[in-house]
C-alpha cells in the first residue's frame, strides 16, 4: 500500500468543524479552572500557616501548584475556545473538543439515539447551554460545550427532527 | 400450533426447587461437622450447631416453598410472563419477538434432581429489566422452553432442530489452562484462603511443624525452590482441574433459524458440574476478538470472544465467560472458529495487517524508559555496597531496562490493522494481544485522538465506536493520513466531508 501515486490520497487531515462555540465559553472555563485551583491554594495556605514543621514543604508546594495553577487558568481556556467546535450536516455530527490532547468525534445522523441540553448553574450564570448526542455505543457522547442557549435549543430540534426521520433502532 | 406449545395456562416452576434449595443449604453442614469433630469440639458443640443450620435449612426451604406457591408463568402466542411474589406482587412480561438469549445453568444439585435454571434475556442493556429467571423448571421442560422462545411467536417444532457443529473441545486443550494466569491466581487465592480458615486443623495435624522442620534442615535455595515449584505445579494443576470444570465436553453450535427476521443462533454448551448453555442470536454479532494473553502466545495459543450487542459491561464482569466463543485453544482451531462463526471465507488473521509508522515504535521505547529507569535507579541504589538491601537488587537493575525494550518492541510488532471483506481489524497490545473482526456496517462513528506529543509525531489514535463489547475499538498511533484514508475506506462516505487535504512537507 506505499505505491508512490497512493500518496496524494494518504496526504488528507481532519478539517476543523465549521462553527466554533460562543466567546463567553471562555470565561466559563477560566472560572470553572479557577474554581478548581483556588481551594487548593487556600488549604495549602492554611495548612502552612497551621504546621511550622512542615511549613517549607508545604510552601513548595504551594508555590508548584500556583505557578502551575495560573499558568492553566491562563492558557487552557483560550486554548479550549480555539480548539472547541462543532459541525452538523445532512448525514452526520462532527466535533471537537479538548486543549494539550484534542478529540475529534463523528456520529452519523442515522446512528444518533438521544439529543439532551444540559446547563449547570456556571454555565446559567453567563447563559451557555451543553448539547450532549448519545449513540448506541457504550463508549460515551458526543459532547459540544458552550453553546448560547438559544442556539443549543435550534441545535437539539434540528437533530431531533432529523433523527426521528431516519430508520431503524441505531445499533 | 400443537402441543404444549402457545401453551396459555399459567404454569409453576418444579416443586423440586424447593428441594434443591434446602440441600444446598444444608451442604456447607457435613465439611464444617466433620471438621468440628476433627478438631476435637465437644458433642454438644456439634449437635448444637447441627440443630442451628438444620433450622436455618427449614426456613430457607419454607420462604422458598412460598414464593414457589406464588410464582407462575405462561407463554402466551406473543409474550412471556412472569408473575411472581405475595407480599409484593410483580408481574412482568416479555414480548416474544424481544426474546433475544435463553440460557440454562445446572448446577450439581440440579443436576442430580433433574432441574435447569432459566434465564431469559432481551439483550436491553438497561440492568434489571433486561432478564426474567425461572429457578427452576425440569431440564426437558427448560430445553423445551429455550426452543419455543427462540424459535419465535407462531413457529415451534418440537423436536430439536437439525444444527452444524463449528467446535468441540479436545483433551488436550485443557493443557494450554495451565498457562491461564487468572485461573492459577484463582487457584492460589482460594488455596491461601482455605489454609488459614482450616488453620485449627492444619495446626491440629502438625503438618506445618512438620513443614517447617523439612524446610530449616534443607538448603535455602533448595527450600526456596522447592516451595516455589510446588506453588507453581499446584497452581497450574489446579487451573487446569478448573477449567475442565468450565469447559468439559464444549461445543459450539449453530442453529438454523426458522424465519428470516430470526437469523441462526450460535449456542455454546459446556461445564463438568454446573452444565450451562448460552445462546446468542447472530444478528446481535458484529465481529469477534481474538484473545492472546503472553503465556498463551508463546505456546501458540488464543481465545476467541463474541463481540455482540446486547452484552452490557456489568453482565461481563460478572460472567466473563458468557461472551466466550473458544477456550484457549491452538491458533489455528482460534482462526478457524472465529472466520466460521462471522462467514468469512478463509482465515481472518491470514489478512497482511498493515505495520505502523516507525514514530509509534520511538513512543513505546519512551514509555519503557520512563517506566523501568526508576526501577533501575531504585534496585540499583539498594544493591549498592553499604546499603541494607537485598543482595539480588542487582538482578532488578540489569533485567528491567531490556525486559522492558522487549516489551516495547514487542507492542509496536503487534500493532496493526487492516480490512478483510466486510470486517476491519484491529491489534494491539503485549501482556494480551488482541485482534478484533469489526464489522464495518457495525461502525457507527469515529474517534480521532491525538495527544501533544502524538501531534509532534504525526501520529493519531484511531477509534471506531460500535454498539457492542466495548463499545469502542481503537487504532493506536496510526500515520495521521493513512488513519484517515483507512476509516474513510472502511466505512466509506462517514468521514469524507470532513476531510482536507493536508499541505505538503
Amino acid at each position: 500500500m506505499s505505491e508512490p501515486h497512493e500518496r496524494p490520497t494518504e496526504a488528507v487531515r481532519l478539517r476543523p468543524p465549521r462553527h466554533r462555540v460562543e466567546r463567553r465559553a471562555i470565561a466559563w472555563w477560566t472560572v470553572q479552572a479557577a474554581l478548581s485551583v483556588v481551594p487548593v491554594l487556600i488549604v495549602l495556605a492554611v495548612l502552612s500557616r497551621m504546621l511550622p514543621a512542615v511549613r517549607y514543604w508545604l510552601l513548595l508546594a504551594l508555590l508548584v501548584v500556583g505557578v502551575l495553577g495560573i499558568a492553566y487558568v491562563a492558557v487552557m481556556p483560550s486554548w479550549r475556545y480555539r480548539v472547541h467546535r462543532y459541525e452538523t450536516t445532512e448525514d452526520a455530527v462532527y466535533t471537537a473538543s479538548g486543549w494539550v490532547n484534542q478529540e475529534w468525534r463523528v456520529a452519523p445522523m442515522s446512528r444518533i439515539q438521544t439529543v439532551d441540553t444540559a446547563r449547570g448553574p456556571l454555565q446559567q450564570v453567563f447563559g451557555l447551554s451543553s448539547v450532549t448526542v448519545t449513540t448506541a455505543s457504550a463508549a460515551g457522547p458526543l459532547n459540544i460545550d458552550g453553546l448560547d442557549r438559544r442556539i443549543a435549543t435550534e441545535l437539539v430540534e434540528r437533530l431531533t427532527a432529523t433523527t426521528q426521520a431516519a430508520p431503524g433502532d441505531a445499533t | 400450533m400443537s402441543g404444549s406449545d402457545g401453551d396459555e395456562r399459567w404454569q409453576r416452576l418444579d416443586p423440586k426447587s424447593v428441594l434443591a434449595v434446602g440441600v444446598l443449604a444444608l451442604a456447607p453442614l457435613i465439611p464444617t461437622g466433620a471438621l468440628m469433630t476433627l478438631t476435637g469440639a465437644k458433642v454438644a458443640a456439634v449437635l448444637s450447631m447441627v440443630g442451628i443450620w438444620v433450622g436455618i435449612a427449614v426456613l430457607v426451604s419454607a420462604a422458598t416453598a412460598v414464593s414457589w406457591y406464588f410464582t407462575r408463568y405462561r407463554i402466551t402466542a406473543r409474550r412471556f410472563e412472569l408473575r411472581a411474589g405475595n407480599l409484593s406482587r410483580s408481574h412482568r412480561s416479555i414480548p416474544r419477538d424481544r426474546v433475544r438469549s435463553v440460557d440454562l445453568t445446572s448446577q450439581p444439585v440440579h443436576r442430580l434432581l433433574g432441574l435447569s435454571v432459566v434465564k431469559i434475556g432481551t439483550g436491553q442493556q438497561s440492568g434489571a429489566d433486561s432478564e426474567i429467571k425461572l429457578d427452576a423448571v425440569t431440564t426437558s421442560r427448560a430445553a423445551a422452553l429455550r426452543r419455543e422462545l427462540l424459535r419465535g411467536a407462531g413457529q415451534a417444532p418440537a423436536a430439536e432442530p437439525a444444527e452444524d457443529e463449528i467446535a468441540r473441545i479436545r483433551p488436550a486443550w485443557f493443557g494450554y489452562s495451565a498457562l491461564t494466569a487468572s485461573f492459577v491466581l484463582v487457584v492460589w487465592g482460594a488455596l491461601v484462603s482455605g489454609i488459614s480458615s482450616l488453620s485449627e486443623l492444619v495446626k491440629k495435624l502438625g503438618l506445618l511443624d512438620a513443614a517447617t522442620e523439612r524446610f530449616v534442615s534443607l538448603p535455602l535455595w533448595v527450600g526456596i525452590g522447592t516451595v516455589l515449584l510446588g506453588m507453581l505445579l499446584i497452581g497450574m494443576a489446579g487451573s487446569v482441574a478448573l477449567s475442565v470444570e468450565m469447559w468439559w465436553a464444549f461445543r459450539l453450535t449453530r442453529e438454523p433459524g426458522t424465519d428470516s427476521e430470526r437469523g441462526d443462533t450460535l449456542r455454546v454448551r459446556r461445564g463438568l458440574l454446573t452444565t450451562r448453555s448460552v445462546s446468542l442470536e447472530e444478528r446481535r454479532l458484529r465481529g469477534a476478538e481474538l484473545a492472546e494473553p503472553l503465556l498463551l502466545r508463546w505456546v501458540g495459543g488464543a481465545r476467541v470472544n463474541a463481540v455482540a450487542t446486547g452484552l452490557s459491561t456489568g453482565q461481563e464482569s460478572k460472567q466473563p465467560a458468557r461472551k466466550t466463543l473458544l477456550p484457549p485453544a491452538p491458533r489455528a482451531e482460534a482462526h478457524r472458529v472465529s472466520a466460521a462463526v462471522l462467514r468469512e471465507r478463509g482465515s481472518l488473521a491470514d489478512v497482511a495487517l498493515r505495520r505502523h509508522p516507525r514514530a509509534a515504535l520511538r513512543r513505546r521505547l519512551i514509555w519503557s524508559l520512563a517506566i523501568s529507569c526508576p526501577i533501575v535507579a531504585a534496585s540499583a541504589a539498594l544493591a549498592l555496597p553499604g546499603v541494607p538491601g537485598p543482595s539480588w537488587a542487582w538482578v532488578v537493575a540489569v533485567i528491567a531496562l531490556p525486559a522492558a525494550g522487549t516489551c516495547a518492541v514487542d507492542a509496536y510488532r503487534n500493532l496493526g490493522h487492516g480490512i478483510a471483506g466486510d470486517y476491519l481489524i484491529a491489534r494491539c497490545g503485549t501482556g494480551v494481544r488482541n485482534t478484533v473482526a469489526l464489522r464495518r456496517d457495525g461502525v457507527i462513528g469515529w474517534r480521532v485522538k491525538q495527544s501533544l506529543f502524538q501531534r509532534r509525531a504525526g501520529l493519531v489514535t484511531l477509534s471506531a465506536t460500535t454498539s457492542a463489547g466495548h463499545g469502542v475499538y481503537a487504532i493506536r498511533d496510526v500515520a495521521t493520513g493513512e488513519g484517515l484514508t483507512f476509516a474513510e475506506e472502511a466505512v466509506p462516505e462517514l468521514l469524507r466531508p470532513f476531510l482536507e487535504e493536508a499541505p505538503r512537507g
